[in-house]
């Protein structure tokens, strides 16, 4: 028993150093490379969790994939050179610019949409609705700025925004509308939500950037403002909007979650492309694993495994190409 | 002679301080009423360093060529040749190997077993280290197996493995070149000195342009961060063999390379030790930082945990990281003076290697029939993260009120005016303050390198933010300073709670900050006072340390000597320990400035409004040029507070010696 141990630790050491050659091989002319799909990751939960789920699906069709750490809106230089190649989550709310200017280079592609529709804004709890009559709606805001004020940020309202490199949306909204608020910029979004939770057990003043899909939605009662529904007008029209005279007068755009790709992956990978643009899910499904994921504290890749196992009948319709 | 000393000293004091109002005074009047360029910095004085820079760093890594091979193709190239040793690290200690992909995927070789791996490591640690050694090293292998967190603490352990050698083989190429060219040491020095005060990530973003992203970046990044110990430590290793070794071995007859591989390396082992342990614990500290960008492991499960507030499983998973460098540290420090010592083995002793190798051997056999011995059962792991975050949650419903209080008094009453003040003054007053202030602790030249590392500030247009990053700075140095010292010197008389001591010491030094990051935001609130708390915190840790070595110095014949001159305690620790060991305590207020310039990057998480936030933007935005230049201006920084405390404690030694004359 032992003997075969360690002739099999010898292989193992031998292997990864390079000396034997795994040997797997596949049918069907898939995977037309094993050179591995990178998967962008990123700092929220279910960008990971679709990206192991799409990862999975590729791996198990018999393609290499690799999961790699990117920033939202650092990744397109990634992408244009080639060192990323899929992100399963682009966010109209905050990237809808950013994935044209990309896709315009011609190096990126747009790989459709998700199924996922997101909300990204600002976000109160329940409680908060007595105290400042007339919420959701963003005119109630007028008058609660002292409501939600805090020493340093007295008499105006203190409204803890998204990290700076998130983009100035809060800012303008601000000025536009005329709210008596100040934005506080964390510099992760783990330090968002240990505010949110240290008020909400406290039953405190509190509203913040809040997105969806995300477990906050599920764990704590709140809802989002009311702003002017976006529309392309608002951020190019001035006299759009409630405000005459400038533009970013609207909530952030609410919609679609986009797939994107590196444009040189199509001639490598090309089943592997059609199953991405084929793959297709719903709020609904991923809410329920977000949960499993942030407040159970199981691994991404436990509950995705698990997805796959319990839905063959919807994923392996897109796995066509493969045979 | 207490009082000789205290006529002596009084009216030098006071005479200074007279000297630094009249200073100050002059410098506000001057800048103030001169020209407007004196006060806000005109255009022609900035020039776009950023864009320079970034532009010319993004036509290197995508557009340039090195005899007809694109400089990408290399870097990347490189960076795929690197992955290797990694994965294969990976698949021995931590993964094993796998059948299959996707859903039909089954292992087929299992990784070493904690059984096999954390037995080894007592073995070698009772070698080398003794039976004390052993059980430090037990309780922390037996904390990371109980609680989980072994697989990942494998994971870390293959990057920390391997860039340790890679930056060990560099340190020593670089340390025996500079020690045999004294201009090759001069550029190296001033390089290594410049790559230990910028930020981590302030190069990252290059090496993510080059390299890719992906573990091989953060590897390639960890290695520049744990560089320079090695070359400093092999560059003073070899300078310390004496002249009569190097004699001998000339007069044997070695050659230029025996002399160095069997004469001078094998003497200077010991210390080059000393400087392979600093990388070590250099390796440790940036685990988080890697695990940012890609390398996963105990940093990702610290990220994960704090992601969903979990607070406890952030803090077992950063005593995992604690529990790993003390192993590591511990265990290569005692090897450290074995080779110093020239100590083998003991007569009929096995050599290590064949008792660690049998070991393996037995121990892969048991955990191949005993199933426990591979993978720690799921039922059996312990967890105590429910008691940390039911604290957490307690101290901020039962405490907020008074915790608040206090944050809007610190806030609004001590820290917005300092910075609004610092804001406000003229780029010039405190530029020329900087060159006075230099001018009488060093003279002339340090008065210039002094004015022109701040001027290089100024030019990179960066002074508002940088003017914040030393607010920062200066209040938590402070802090650390009031609340260390005294602890320090408290702990200075009592032996007996030293080892203790240390191991507190290690453990504030080697847990991730964002451990306590994320409690501080939620009791005070996203913004400065939380940064502060946490850059304190980590601070306080090297002040505590230098005021006890400093104090234990303090030569006993003088005290005697106190003691007989009938000095009451107050007055023996006012006029004997502690100008005794003021060099001590400068030293140890320099690393107190240099620990908190390197938490910038994480207090800027919290959101502060200084240069680690704009690096940290940089980062997020790939912005090239703005990172690194934003980084070199925290060096800027980081190099004037060197330079003026080592000059103060130059002179604070030559005034003690005038005084003993």
């Amino acid at each position: 028993m032992n003997v075969k141990k360690i002739l099999n630790s010898f292989i193992a050491i031998a292997m990864s150093i390079g000396l034997v050659a795994p040997a797997t091989s596949m049918a069907a002319g898939v995977p037309e490379s094993d050179k591995p799909i990178k998967f962008m990751t990123a700092d929220w939960t279910s960008i990971g969790l679709q990206a192991e789920i799409m990862s999975l699906i590729l791996r198990t069709s018999g393609y290499n994939t690799k999961l790699v750490v990117a920033d939202d809106s650092g990744r397109y230089p990634g992408f244009e050179a080639g060192d990323l190649h899929v992100s399963m989550e682009t966010w109209q709310t905050t990237q809808l610019n950013n994935l044209k200017k990309s896709v315009a280079t011609g190096k990126v592609l747009d790989m459709g949409e998700t199924g996922l529709k997101g909300v990204e804004d600002w976000w109160y709890p329940m409680y908060m609705k007595e105290r400042c009559p007339g919420l959701p709606d963003w005119k109630a805001l007028k008058k609660c700025g002292e409501l939600f004020a805090t020493a340093d940020t007295a008499p105006k309202g203190r409204y803890v925004g998204g990290p700076v490199s998130w983009g100035d949306h809060d800012e303008n909204l601000i000025k536009a509308l005329d709210l008596p608020f100040e934005v506080i910029h964390p510099g992760t979004d783990a330090a968002m939500f240990a505010e949110l939770k240290a008020a909400y057990d406290r039953k405190a003043p509190v509203i913040l950037w809040v997105w969806e899909p995300h477990w906050v939605g599920s764990v704590y009662d709140g809802e989002f403002v009311k702003f002017p529904k976006f529309e392309a007008g608002c951020f190019d029209d001035a006299s759009w909007g409630p405000n005459p005279n400038m533009t970013g007068d609207c909530g952030k755009p609410y919609g679609w979650i986009k797939k994107m790709a590196w444009a040189g992956g199509e001639k490598v990978w090309p089943c592997a492309y059609e199953m991405i643009r084929k793959y297709d899910m719903s709020n609904a499904q991923i809410n329920k694993m977000l949960i499993e994921v942030d407040l159970n504290g199981r691994s991404n890749e436990e509950v995705a495994t698990e997805w796959l196992k319990n839905n063959k009948d919807i994923w392996k319709p897109w796995t066509t190409c493969a045979g | 002679m207490s009082l000789a000393l205290r006529i002596d000293n009084l009216p030098h004091i006071a005479r200074s301080s007279v000297k630094c109002v009249v200073a100050v005074v002059a410098m506000a009047l001057i800048t103030n009423l001169g020209p407007g360029w004196l006060s806000t910095i005109p255009d022609w004085l900035m020039f776009p360093v950023s864009d320079i820079v970034g532009d010319s760093l993004t036509w290197f890594a995508r557009e340039a060529t090195i005899g007809g091979i694109a400089v990408q193709e290399i870097t990347r190239g490189f960076a795929g040749l690197i992955d290797k040793p990694i994965e294969a690290a990976v698949v021995v200690l931590a993964d094993g190997l796998f059948k299959g992909r996707g859903l039909d995927v089954t292992q087929s070789v299992p990784p070493l077993s904690w059984l096999a791996l954390g037995g080894a490591a007592i073995i070698v640690a009772h070698r080398f280290g003794g039976s004390a050694l052993a059980l430090t090293t037990s309780i922390c292998v037996a904390f990371l197996v109980s609680f989980g967190l072994w697989q990942n603490a494998m994971i870390t352990l293959s990057n920390v493995l391997v860039s340790v050698i890679l930056a060990t083989l560099l340190g020593l190429v670089l340390g025996i070149w500079s020690f045999r060219s004294t201009h090759v040491e001069n550029v190296t020095r001033g390089i290594m000195n410049v790559m230990q005060t910028v930020p981590i990530f302030a190069y990252l973003i290059p090496t993510l342009l080059l390299f890719g992203y992906g573990p091989s970046a953060a590897l390639v990044a960890t290695v520049a961060y744990a560089l320079p110990p090695m070359v400093h430590n092999t560059v003073l290793a070899l300078k310390s063999v004496p002249a009569e070794t190097i004699e001998c071995g000339r007069m044997t007859g070695c050659t230029q390379r025996q002399l160095l591989w069997q004469v001078q390396l094998p003497t200077a082992l010991g210390k080059i030790a000393v400087g392979l342990n600093q990388s070590i614990m250099m390796t440790l500290n940036m685990v988080i930082i890697a695990s940012m960008i890609g390398a996963g492991g105990l940093g990702f499960d610290v990220l994960k945990a704090l992601r969903k507030l979990d607070i406890g499983g952030g803090l077992e998973a950063g005593m995992g990281i604690v529990a790993l460098a003390i192993i590591l540290d511990r265990t290569s420090q005692a090897i450290a003076k074995r080779a110093a010592h020239g100590k083998h083995r003991e007569p009929g002793q096995w050599p290590i290697w064949k008792v660690v190798g049998l070991w393996l051997v037995i121990a892969t056999g048991i955990a191949y029939i005993f199933e426990p011995a591979q993978a720690w059962p799921k039922d059996y792991v312990i967890s105590t993260a429910v008691f940390w975050n039911d604290l957490v949650t307690w101290i901020n419903i039962e405490w907020f009120d008074v915790l608040d209080a206090f944050r809007t008094f610190a806030l609004l009453e001590v820290m917005r005016p300092f910075r609004d003040a610092l804001a406000a003054a003229p780029w010039s007053m405190m530029i020329g303050l900087l060159a006075i202030g230099a001018y009488a602790l060093g003279g002339a030249r340090l008065a210039i390198y002094c004015v022109a590392l701040a001027l290089a500030i100024v030019m990179t247009g960066y002074w508002g933010p940088a003017m914040n990053s030393l607010y920062l700075i200066l209040i938590s140095v402070t802090l650390a300073v009031i609340m260390g010292f005294p602890v320090g010197f408290w702990l200075a008389s009592r032996p007996q709670l030293q080892t203790a001591a240390n191991l507190t010491l290690d453990t504030l030094q080697t847990l991730p900050t964002l451990v306590y990051l994320l409690p501080a935001v939620m009791l005070f609130r996203i913004g400065d006072v939380s940064a502060v708390i946490a850059v304190t915190l980590y601070a306080t840790a090297p002040a505590i340390r230098y005021a006890m070595i400093g104090m234990s110095q303090v030569p006993v014949a003088r005290l005697e000597a106190a003691q007989i001159s009938g000095c009451t305690r107050w007055q023996t620790l006012r006029w004997i320990r502690f100008p005794a060991a003021l060099p001590t305590l400068l030293v140890g207020v320099n690393q107190t400035i240099m620990m908190a310039f390197s938490m910038l990057i994480i207090a800027a998480l919290v959101g502060t409004k200084d240069l680690g936030q704009e690096i940290l933007i940089a980062l997020n935005r790939s912005l090239v040029g703005q990172g690194i230049v934003a980084g070199l201006c925290v060096a800027c920084l980081a190099l004037i507070a060197d330079a003026l405390l080592k000059a103060g404690a130059a002179r604070a030694v030559t005034h003690r010696h005038k005084k003993e004359d």
